[in-house]
């Protein structure tokens, strides 16, 4: 009995030891491990019980998990030499986007590398903060008007381009990722204000740049049941979808919205309307719980890191992490308009599985580096 | 002084962390604000609205589906199948599947015959339907047809056969006046339909037995509960209730009986009833010409539908129901009855036949059928010799009035009341109908008319029937076509018969009388009817009739030979058999066929010989 408890501390430690080796947090890999395989799950469900696609995924993921590894592998102090170097990289891209891009639903987003199709945009949502960091860390707190001006205008540059493409989601998420980085940045909360009155300002404004699809989406947002069988028709299935599931669920596989095809995008952005369906309340709660501890265990590795690129970095790409899921859930459940971005780690799909990853792979290094000083 | 700017770095390190992490409490306490608004959305959502929503999703996934009930077959009264289901094929199309509708329509032109009427049609009812349900363009198609498309099927996305039960008649022709019909459902049958139990059904009864049983052969709708997609095709079952099939009809009708009326009316046209006068059970109904059911099932089209109308026969009109004819000379036994049983003077006398009848106020001169007149007449040899005279006198000297009232007795001016609709009720005329109608007094010459059949008086041949059954049997029963309903897992139920009325005869002599004088007008030498009864081994009774169609002038003459078709007389036969014991009752008409004698009894004689040998009557 004795010896067992004993091998079983032993077991313990090795385990730590392991992720010390890995540079990895084991709270935050583990919540990201149990949201991967749930995501699995429902995608399973989603997609039909589509294997070809469930194995498109988990490649994806896989990719994913490598990459974030990889990334907690090199250290913040790289990270930050690289920084403005990426940055004139990205803008470069998304400059040749509009020069040799590909056009998909309408949007010149891709870019094709002859053996990989990337969206470059989606890499801003990682450097824009990278850089807005490289740049604000070296400034004293709190950040002069030219420091904000300036950085300002690293994001909204990237921000510009990516809207024109035109990608409003990732647009927004980049912009969100810059205010992010001012506001930890320490600037002043008149400064916020101000800020958050001109945003607010700059909306009428920013209708007339609006393409038309994109008013009708925020219109439909306004009142979904004008419009039942066009694009409020989303929203309407998505909500009886949720609805319907009620506090237990349908059980998985047994969806009747999503698997009679009603609920659009099922295995795309409205992922989530399928997890409620089919898992109820109490799934929906597990999962929105599961993210609230990812989020503050980011935010957690944020406040302890060592130097200010780091916590910005991290505070950022947590913060980016919540929004993607604050502004999908909002969507699928009708308080937010229809956007264009998926459920983080759980929805089919391509680039931000693997940018999100890395991103945790850089938050990953940054507990580590930290670690390494305190310790 | 060495140690200060690393101190004043530190310090503002440890200020630069304080100020972060306070930033990050708030930006903490903001997400786990906006996870906590999005929890309460998913429990505004799954709690508090789930029941609206779960009703939502269960009408999304949840079609219902009609299944419409097989209808009953129709049989004879030996079981002879009159109207039954046949599985035919037909070509549907699903508009869903279609690529181009026109350029579909005008492809399949070539390959089937699609009439224009069938692309209206089909149209139509393009109108008035369910997502993904397919529509008929063609019914029944030939197996040519059938081949022909199955080879060219490639070209037509979304246009199928579709293997359904269509309504089909064995005997065709033979039995349309009878069973009438079934036909697409239109705007006016939809105003007094019971929708729901009409869904998924196409066709409704239209006339005859058909459309008077409706109900009955009609059964209940079923229903399939089918969970569909977002595009509204079928994926399984969920529930199921089976339709009622409608029940089966039994007819009174014998076919044998029904085919060998319609052959010995040969190329004529008439009608020709026969009915059993114990209960009222009709046997035969023939109307010619009849016309082929069919097309009225697959849809006629405007074309052939115009010329089944405008044809100067009138194939489409029932002449058995419909037809007012003026019962001529077989009115002659139920006037000689009546003035026998009112006691009248005249019934007990001989009058003196001229060949003309004059009234003592008038110099009109009344004709008999024989231009030198019967001699001396007593009832009886009047009845034989269908002396007009006699009776021209008889109706005289009874007066309208009785004359009219004792003809209501056996039905007369009123509809039989036979269980299909569209029967004509006749005209009986009496005093008060000619104030009514013309506003003025009755005349009496036009009583001696009546004497002989003619005049305002019009009887329909299923009148006809029905007073040569009174005159039979003394009783007067409802005619009905069907016998039975037979339901698929029951007893059947027998129809009773009505017994609409009796003559109260208060001397049976005096029927006797009658009746006598009828079988001889067959069975003597001297008998109007005389070549009908050539070597029979039972007995019948009968009267000629010949009812004028146009009024001969006073002094000119009435020949046949010369006259117009259309304008020749009508032939009238009514007939009854056994004498004793009555078995069948037939009425006997044929639409310019001249005489009774030689146009109308030979028919009845035909259906007497049928049925003495079917029925093995002594």
């Amino acid at each position: 009995m004795f010896s067992n408890e004993v091998k079983f501390a032993e077991g313990e430690s090795l385990m730590r030891e392991i992720f010390r080796r890995l540079r990895l947090d084991p709270a935050l890999f583990l919540s990201l491990m149990v949201l991967i395989g749930l995501g699995l799950l429902i995608l399973y469900s989603a997609s039909g019980q589509n294997g070809a696609m469930l194995l498109r995924q988990g490649f994806r993921l896989l990719i994913g998990v490598i990459s974030m590894l990889v990334f907690a592998q090199i250290s913040t102090h790289k990270l930050r030499l690289w920084s403005p170097w990426l940055y004139v990289g990205g803008i470069f891209c998304l400059l040749l986007i509009f020069a040799v891009g590909d056009v998909g639903k309408g949007a010149q987003r891709w870019l094709d590398l002859g053996i990989v199709r990337f969206q470059p945009s989606e890499l801003m949502k990682l450097i824009v903060p990278m850089t807005m960091a490289w740049y604000l860390s070296g400034k004293l707190l709190p950040p002069k008007f030219k420091h904000i001006v300036v950085a300002t205008i690293i994001f909204m540059l990237p921000l510009a381009l990516i809207a024109k493409q035109p990608d409003l989601g990732t647009a927004m998420l980049v912009g969100s990722a810059g205010f992010v980085c001012l506001f930890l940045a320490g600037m002043s909360w008149w400064w916020m204000f101000s800020a958050s009155v001109l945003v607010c300002a700059a909306m009428p404004l920013a209708w007339n740049f609006m393409h038309g699809y994109q008013r009708q989406r925020v219109l439909t947002f306004l009142n979904p049941e004008n419009d039942p069988l066009g694009a409020g028709y989303h929203i309407i299935q998505s909500k009886i979808a949720i609805g319907s599931g009620g506090v237990y669920g349908k059980g998985w596989l047994n969806g009747t919205q999503s698997h009679l095809d009603f609920l659009p995008e099922r295995s795309t952005d409205f992922i989530f309307s399928v997890l409620a369906e089919e898992f109820g309340l109490f799934g929906v709660l597990f999962i929105l719980a599961l993210f609230a501890f990812i989020v503050l265990r980011g935010l957690r590795i944020a406040s302890c890191a060592k130097d200010g690129y780091s916590r910005i970095v991290a505070g950022s790409i947590t913060l980016t992490f919540f929004v993607y899921l604050i502004v999908n859930v909002g969507m699928v459940s009708g308080l937010l308009p229809v956007v264009g971005i998926p459920l983080p780690l759980v929805s089919y799909g391509g680039t931000s599985i693997v940018t999100l990853l890395i991103g945790f792979g850089m938050l990953m290094s940054i507990n580590a580096d930290r670690r390494f000083i305190s310790g | 002084m060495v140690a200060m700017p690393a101190s004043i770095y530190l310090a503002d390190r440890q200020y630069e962390q304080r100020v972060f992490q306070f930033r990050a409490l708030i930006v903490a306490l903001i997400c786990l604000f906006l996870l906590l608004v999005l929890a309460v959305r998913m429990i505004y959502l799954q709690v508090v609205h789930h029941d609206m929503f779960s009703t939502l999703s269960q009408n999304n996934r949840l079609q219902v589906i009609p299944t419409p009930p097989n209808r009953g077959l129709i049989f004879d009264r030996n079981g002879v199948v009159l109207a039954e289901n046949q599985p035919a094929f037909h070509l549907e199309i699903t508009p869903e599947d279609v690529v181009d509708m026109e350029k579909t329509l005008s492809g399949l032109v070539e390959v089937v015959n699609v009439r224009p009427t069938d692309i209206e049609s089909f149209k139509d009812a393009l109108k008035r339907r369910r997502k993904f349900e397919s529509i008929p363009l063609r019914l029944n198609l030939s197996e040519r047809e059938t081949a022909l498309f199955a080879v060219n099927r490639h070209r037509f996305p979304g246009v199928d056969i579709a293997a359904r039960l269509s309504r089909h008649y064995p005997f065709a022709e033979t039995t349309a006046h009878v069973l009438g019909y079934v036909g697409r459902i239109d705007e006016e049958d939809l105003i007094n339909l019971d929708q729901a139990n009409y869904r998924g059904t196409n066709h409704i009864g239209k006339l005859g037995v058909e459309q008077a049983y409706e109900d009955i052969l009609h059964g209940n709708v079923g229903y399939q509960q089918l969970e569909v997609n977002v595009e509204g095709r079928e994926l399984r079952i969920l529930e199921e209730q089976a339709p009622v099939p409608g029940d089966d009809l039994q007819l009174h009708l014998d076919i044998r009986l029904q085919q060998i009326a319609e052959q010995s009316m040969t190329e004529k046209t008439g009608a020709v009833i026969a009915m059993d006068p114990n209960n009222g059970a009709i046997l035969a109904l023939v109307s010619r010409p009849s016309f082929d059911p069919h097309p009225f099932v697959n849809g006629i089209s405007k074309k052939d539908y115009q010329a089944l109308r405008d044809s100067p026969v009138q194939p489409l009109f029932n002449r058995a129901l419909r037809g007012q004819y003026p019962p001529g000379s077989t009115i002659k036994p139920a006037l000689a009855l009546a003035a026998l049983e009112l006691g009248a003077d005249i019934a007990h006398e001989t009058v003196n036949c001229k060949g003309f009848f004059k009234l003592p106020t008038d110099d009109r001169k009344y004709r008999d059928w024989k231009k030198h007149g019967h001699g001396k007449v007593d009832l009886h040899t009047a009845i034989v010799q269908s002396c007009d005279v006699y009776f021209y006198n008889l109706a005289n000297q009874m007066g309208i009035d009785a004359v009219s009232e004792f003809l209501g007795l056996f039905g007369l001016g009123q509809p039989t009341g036979i269980d299909v609709a569209g029967e004509k009720p006749g005209l009986l005329p009496s005093r008060e109908w000619k104030r009514k109608r013309y506003a003025m007094p009755w005349f009496p010459g036009e009583t001696i008319s009546v004497g002989i059949g003619q005049g305002y008086m019009l009887m329909t041949p299923m009148q006809l029937v029905q007073m040569s059954a009174a005159l039979a049997t003394a009783k007067i029963y409802q005619p009905q076509l069907v016998a039975a309903l037979l339901p698929k897992n029951a007893e059947a139920v027998p129809i009773t018969p009505v017994l609409k009325s009796e003559l109260k005869v208060t001397n049976l002599a005096n029927w006797d009388e009658v009746r006598l004088a009828m079988r001889d007008v067959v069975h003597t030498d001297r008998g109007t009817a005389r070549g009908s009864s050539w070597g029979t081994k039972y007995e019948f009774a009968g009267k000629t009739g010949t009812a004028q169609v146009i009024g001969i002038a006073q002094d000119e003459e009435y020949d046949e030979e010369t006259i117009a078709e259309h304008f020749r007389d009508h032939a009238l036969f009514i007939a009854f058999s056994p004498v004793e014991n009555p078995r069948l009752a037939v009425a006997v008409l044929v639409e310019h066929g001249g005489h009774g004698s030689s146009a109308a009894a030979p028919v009845a004689r035909q259906l007497f010989d049928a049925y003495m040998k079917y029925y093995d009557v002594q």
